[in-house]
């Protein structure tokens, strides 16, 4: 029985409807709990409703049948767009989402851990998609959150770099003891991170696996067979999907 | 002849030597078109009064100019122009405030709305002159009411300006602040003003363009000074040079605010707007 500081989703059905069109199911029976320091990669094909979980999972999506019940503390969050305010210079999108009661975040360390850095003082409309998509998840982390949630951050990234970026913000999550939720479609990234490999699947998408992750250290050669095994299951995480 | 082919026809784009006006250029060459085109105002006023041939029915620029100056020196034209730009600032303050944050609640809350729109498009569909009647009648014949009487007039415009921009503020970051729980104040003036600013700017534009002129109203029915005042009484003596150089020196002083403080500052307003 998961604690009070654990991540709680249940969503028995959900359906977006269009006014005049027949509403249509997009998610059915997912279910998972999360506890601190634990990361959680969520898997599936573009449209799958990834995107959608994480929003129920924030409570900016509550038209849906179930229940979640997110941890006390502070949420980091990086959208699949980067939503920086173009406005405020990149040092100020990072403080404007530290209220009262966070530690005042290192912003030149955050922008060294996403990789970018001297750049604190340039606007957001100076920067590729790419880096700023790093910004917006250097904001994330600039809470020093219980809770991470991340959608797509890796995206527009080369493997390498996606990779790279990936372990360093799993370390840091780890080590502030942060639930992770991650929505992905690279698997290789999924399973160099993550505790738990989570997949949505079907029409609606059920989750149709809930898999941890073997210890990479004491048993490599168990990642891989959970690889191949989720490559057979789910031919399409082997894609761009 | 029309048989399909295209024999001799060429097509032809702009030659790759043409030349491209830089920023200064083209700013050179706006100035002196606006000059240019000032000077024939002051040309076919001067042509006119010419053409009219009585200085009481149309006088010409130099003897409005003449008995601005007699005014001046006299102390009535700053005087009545002070009273004047006092009643402007003060309703156009009154009528900002109010439709801005009635404007923004309207924006945000559709039940907001549905009790305030219906006030609104009343309020835009009232003659001005019976606004200003009924608030001298009601409040008094002082400054108070001048004052209240320009702003319900002028209020309702701002509102709806703002409304529009409340309605257009992006979700997305409304999204951003709710997820890491901005204080209300912050929210507002971090993510919100910043987007409000232009419509602010825009009404704030419009509305002193129109504020003087409804002021000028208020004074010509019932105060004993101002511009209107005096409009007013050179009219009764039939006095169109006193008339002209009031309204003239009047309207030249707003066209100076708004060039000088209100161009500037929507300029500004905007510029994220451009660079993003």
């Amino acid at each position: 029985m998961p604690g009070d500081s654990a991540l709680e989703l249940r969503i028995d059905a959900k359906t977006f409807a269009v006014p005049g069109r027949v509403p249509h199911a997009v998610l059915c029976d997912v279910a998972f709990t999360a506890v601190p320091g634990e990361i959680l990669a969520l898997l599936g094909r573009s449209g799958s409703g990834k995107s959608t979980v994480l929003r129920i999972a924030l409570g900016l999506d509550r038209d849906f049948i179930g229940r979640v019940r997110m941890p006390p503390g502070r949420v980091g969050v990086v959208f699949q767009e980067p939503r920086l305010l173009p406005w405020l210079t990149l040092t100020e999108n990072l403080r404007l989402v530290v209220t009262d009661g966070v530690p005042a975040p290192d912003i030149g360390d955050l922008f060294d851990t996403v990789g970018l850095p001297g750049i604190a003082d340039r606007l957001p409309s100076e920067l590729s998609l790419g880096m700023a998509r790093r910004v917006a998840l250097a904001r994330a982390l600039a809470v020093d959150p219980d809770t991470l949630v991340l959608d797509e951050p890796f995206a527009s990234l080369d493997r390498r770099l996606g990779a790279d970026l990936a372990a360093r913000v799993a370390d840091r999550a780890r080590r502030g003891r942060a639930i992770v939720l991650l929505a992905t479609h690279e698997l290789d990234h999924a399973l160099a991170i993550a505790d738990r490999i989570l997949v949505l699947s079907g029409h609606p998408a059920t989750l149709a696996a809930n898999e941890a992750v073997p210890d990479r250290a004491a048993d490599p050669g168990g990642v891989d067979a959970l690889r191949d095994t989720l490559l057979e299951r789910f031919a399409f995480l082997g894609t761009d999907a | 002849m029309d048989d399909g082919r295209l024999d001799g026809a060429r097509i032809e784009g702009a030659p790759l030597t043409t030349p491209v006006a830089g920023g200064g250029e083209a700013r050179l060459s706006v100035t002196t078109i606006r000059g240019l085109s000032m000077l024939s105002v002051l040309a076919a006023w001067w042509l006119g009064a010419w053409f009219a041939g009585s200085p009481q029915l149309l006088p010409g620029p130099a003897r409005v100019v003449a008995f601005a100056w007699r005014e001046t020196l006299d102390g009535a034209l700053p005087a009545n122009i002070g009273f004047t730009v006092a009643r402007v600032i003060a309703a156009f303050a009154v009528a900002m405030l109010a439709g801005s944050v009635a404007g923004y609640l309207a924006g945000r809350s559709r039940r907001v709305d549905a009790v305030l729109d219906p006030w609104v498009v009343i309020a835009l569909n009232l003659p001005v002159l019976v606004v200003v009647v009924l608030t001298y009648i009601w409040v008094g014949l002082n400054d108070l009411a001048a004052v209240l009487a320009v702003a319900i007039a002028k209020a309702p415009t701002v509102f709806v300006t703002i409304r529009e921009g409340a309605r257009a503020l992006d979700p997305q970051l409304e999204e951003l602040a709710r997820v890491y729980r901005l204080p209300f104040g912050r929210r507002l003036r971090r993510i919100e003003a910043p987007q409000l600013l232009p419509y602010l700017a825009a009404a704030a534009r419009s509305g002193l363009s129109i504020t003087w002129k409804i002021v000028l109203i208020v004074e010509l029915l019932g105060r004993p000074n101002g511009v209107g005042f005096a409009l007013n009484m050179y009219f009764q003596s039939f006095n169109v040079t006193g008339i002209l150089a009031y309204g003239c020196t009047f309207a030249a002083i707003m066209l100076v605010a708004e060039t000088a403080l209100l161009q500037p500052w929507e300029r500004r307003a905007n510029a994220w707007r451009q660079r993003a």
